[in-house]
């Protein structure tokens, strides 16, 4: 993208004017969450800035925001909710999805296309209509408005990050090595824990974040399938969004966001890692 | 060993590879494998072994996608079509409906079964579900029905007061017993009512459940089908015995069609039957139709009873009718009043709304995957993480930013304001609205774009573009003819992918889409949770499902689902 000595002076103007408009579509995507942050510190209840956020007044800045949402018990509820349902619901679909991807990457597997079709559906077909179908379905079968209800779903939403990215990771898995160990006389398990586990623990571990997020960010099923005693984060920002508006879902947003970076972090550095280590196995 | 340079079917000899082979070919008696076995049995052993293992290890996850999703999925698919209530809840109308044209006001036998079907509709409480499902197809069909519920029960209770006075016996439960129960379930309920006498405590044995007396349904059809009907619910519902429950008004309604209209051929032995049908002609009976007429006037509607007569089967296609702006009436298919046609609006609005958002992705997609594609490898990076940290934040943590932004109030606005576009009075409404959808779903579904651009145009030479410049194209020249051609792919798969995100969501225009920003999915929720309409949601489910699957088709089939990237 550099400007060679010998641009025409219409070539720079292009080639500025160019610039200047990637520029403006990075701060269309970026600025909305960057603006979020600074008036989740608003003294006042506005979603604007006050004159004396813009002089930098010390006044205008406040934590209040923060407090309500830390001391606020359907906040609180919300967050105990989402952390007691996000995890065991990864948890079910990592363990589930690794082993499917597992077999569904050795060299034989009947039906093939049309299994990893239906393992994939969940992140095909659009949220409302899984919902909805869940909520039909559970309500018959008494699982609609319970804890378990809630888990399940989430886990069937997750499943399909799992599998993709743990067989993207044993595509370069090198089968060799299960057989030197079986060879060398460790039983399947044994080689699974500490032949293949290792090995493509990295696909694992951004499988389990992307299910993480899914069910940590989910609010349409949950919003069907589950009841008030399941409101996780999201649903109650929902609720604080459609009915009555408060800054506290500022300062939520804010802790969100950080998080999210945290998480992005994360997932790069494992990506790094899994490249680094397919790098050093043969083939 | 042998030379190196030679390939492998120059050998002389067995090799691993020919080995086979040469089995096939001169079948000089089977290879064997080392523990006795023909080889060929052998590998194919060891190839179903492999096979069921990696079975056994998706198993688990294949019936967890099947109960918790698939079953779903299905379940919505057969709510769309399924449509049992009107034929379980007034099953002798709907029979009797079949024969009438469509014209006028049904006649009174048609009515006479619907009061026998509602008045156990209502002691089962199931009028109201049947009200709210014809409110679908009929206005005012919920209040209707609640309205006759209530009503009912007085059908015939003239002819009762008559039966009674013409002897008091009619009034006695054992009368009725004594009529129409099989002598074998008297005795048993006889020895079962002994029992319950004798027994110290609580005691929890039902009744043996009611059997009629063989006969009774030819002599008294539609008495004995009645009070089969009553003695079985006054046991499963009441938790009472028939033999201590004086019958429902309906009863005495039906004894009394029994005798006047069907040709009874009753039997010697019965005084007290030959008495009633001596006398039931002379009794003052009331027509049924008029009273059902006086507790509501839109029993007399044919329109009404066209609604029922068409919905009358087990499945219909009236919730995809209706979701496609027809509807099932009994002269057969209509279109919808002009003023109830919304669902075509809200598939176009949702077609439209999508193909906008994808086209802003596109125009603000090029330009960030073009510059991301062509910077060094290191300023690339960095860059992407912009794009990146909108994808990795919550859905609802943009969507309150961008409500926050656009509102009257918000920062844009007084951004404007400020710097003088718009006047204080003149704020934009850019929320609430279709703007506000398509501006804060650009935002969303922009990085679903960029991404798939990006990893399509990093594998576009440079040389190429190059080359056409040192053949005299212009810039615009080399980069229409060139380069443009070889991103199609990327704009290809970037589109559907928008596009299949953009026509099923929910969350962000029922946010900030007001009433005009919002799509089909919003009118899908607004069927389950506040109209409970399920059978239209499951319909408008169904199509919006056939849309996605066939646009994923396309996408497979233009990129490759297996190409789905995550990072």
């Amino acid at each position: 993208m550099t400007l060679p000595p010998y641009a025409t002076l219409g070539q720079k103007i292009w080639h500025y004017t160019f610039l200047v408009i990637c520029g403006l579509i990075f701060f269309f995507l970026i600025a909305p969450i960057l603006t979020i942050i600074p008036l989740s510190f608003n003294a006042e209840n506005f979603f604007t800035f006050t004159p004396g956020m813009l002089a930098f007044d010390a006044e205008a800045y406040s934590l209040k925001h923060y407090r309500d949402f830390f001391t606020n018990p359907d906040w609180q509820q919300a967050v105990s909710n989402s952390v007691t349902i996000a995890p065991v619901a990864t948890l079910l679909s990592v363990a589930l999805g690794t082993l499917a991807a597992i077999g569904l990457s050795q060299s034989h597997v009947p039906f093939r296309r049309a299994i990893m079709a239906i393992m994939i559906s969940p992140m095909i077909v659009p949220l409302i209509i899984s919902a909805a179908g869940m909520y039909f379905f559970y309500s018959r079968i008494g699982l609609q408005g319970t804890y378990l209800g809630v888990v399940l779903a989430h886990a069937a939403l997750g499943i399909p990050f799992v599998i993709i990215t743990v067989t993207a990771t044993l595509v370069g898995f090198d089968e060799s090595l299960t057989r030197a160990s079986a060879n060398l006389g460790a039983g399947p398990v044994r080689t699974f824990f500490k032949v293949q586990m290792p090995l493509i623990l990295p696909g694992v571990i951004s499988g389990g974040l992307f299910a993480f997020i899914t069910s940590f960010d989910e609010v349409v099923v949950v919003l069907f399938v589950g009841s008030a005693e399941q409101k996780t984060l999201p649903w109650q920002m929902f609720i604080g969004l459609r009915e009555q508006i408060s800054p506290t879902i500022l300062a939520v947003a804010t802790i969100l966001v950080v998080i999210s970076i945290g998480l992005l972090t994360t997932v790069e550095l494992l990506r790094r890692r899994s490249e680094r280590m397919r790098g050093m196995t043969p083939g | 060993m042998t030379d190196a340079t030679q390939g492998p079917d120059a050998k002389t000899g067995v090799t691993p590879d020919t080995g086979l082979r040469i089995v096939e070919e001169e079948l000089a008696g089977p290879v064997l494998a080392a523990d006795g076995t023909p080889l060929r049995r052998s590998l194919n052993k060891a190839l179903r072994r492999q096979k069921l293992r990696a079975l056994a290890l998706i198993a688990p996850l294949l019936i967890f996608v099947l109960v918790t999703f698939i079953a779903p999925i299905a379940d919505m698919l057969f709510r769309s079509v399924e449509n049992q209530i009107v034929s379980e809840t007034l099953p002798r109308t709907v029979v009797a409906l079949r024969d009438w044209d469509g014209e006028g006001t049904p006649d009174e036998e048609v009515f006479r079964d619907l009061a026998r079907d509602l008045v156990i509709a209502a002691e089962l409480k199931n009028h109201t579900r049947l009200g709210s499902r014809l409110n679908y197809e009929t206005t005012g069909a919920s209040s209707l029905l609640r309205k006759t519920g209530r009503g009912v029960d007085d059908i015939g209770e003239e002819l009762t007061d008559q039966f009674i006075a013409l002897n008091p016996a009619w009034e006695e439960p054992a009368t009725w017993i004594a009529l129409m129960a099989d002598e074998g379930w008297i005795a048993d309920q006889a020895e079962w009512a002994a029992e319950k006498e004798a027994a110290q405590g609580p005691f929890t044995t039902r009744e043996p459940a009611f059997r009629l007396r063989d006969g009774v349904a030819e002599m008294l059809p539609r008495t004995a089908d009645i009070y089969a009907d009553f003695a079985r619910l006054i046991q499963t519902e009441d938790r009472d015995s028939p033999t201590e429950e004086e019958p429902w008004n309906i009863v005495y309604q039906a004894l009394w069609e029994d005798l006047t209209l069907g040709p009874v051929t009753l039997p010697e032995d019965e005084p007290l039957l030959a008495e009633a049908a001596v006398a039931a002609p002379t009794f003052d009976a009331l027509s049924v139709t008029d009273a059902f007429v006086d507790m509501d006037r839109d029993w007399a509607d044919p329109e009404l009873w066209g609604t029922i007569k068409a919905f009358s089967g087990k499945y219909t296609a009236g919730y995809f009718l209706a979701a496609a702006d027809f509807q099932l009436t009994a002269d057969g298919i209509a279109a919808q009043p002009e003023d109830r046609q919304i669902y075509g609006l809200l598939f176009g609005r949702t077609m439209f709304m999508s193909l906008t958002i994808m086209v802003s992705c596109i125009l603000l997609g090029y330009p960030i995957a073009f510059l991301l594609a062509n910077l060094p490898m290191r300023t690339a990076n960095i860059l992407l993480i912009l794009v990146l940290l909108p994808f990795w934040t919550s859905l609802l943590v943009r969507t309150s930013a961008w409500k926050v932004l656009l509102q009257q109030q918000g920062v844009i606005n007084d951004i404007l304001v400020w710097t003088g576009i718009v006047s204080n009075a003149g704020r934009l409404a850019l929320i609430n609205n279709q703007t506000g959808t398509i501006i804060a779903m650009t935002h969303i579904l922009l990085p679903f774009m960029i991404l798939p651009l990006y990893s399509v145009m990093k594998t576009i030479p440079p040389s190429y573009v190059r080359a056409a410049k040192s053949l005299g194209a212009t810039n615009f020249t080399a980069f229409r003819r060139v380069y443009f051609p070889q991103s199609v792919p990327g704009i290809g798969a970037g589109c559907i992918l928008v596009f299949i995100l953009s026509i099923g969501y929910y969350i962000t225009p029922e946010l900030v889409g007001g009433t005009t920003g919002t799509f089909i999915s919003n009118r899908i929720a607004y069927h389950i949770s506040s109209s409970l309409n399920w059978g239209l949601a499951a319909a408008l489910g169904t199509i919006l499902l056939v849309v996605v699957l066939v646009l994923y088709y396309l996408y497979d089939r233009i990129v490759g689902i297996d190409n789905v990237s995550l990072s």
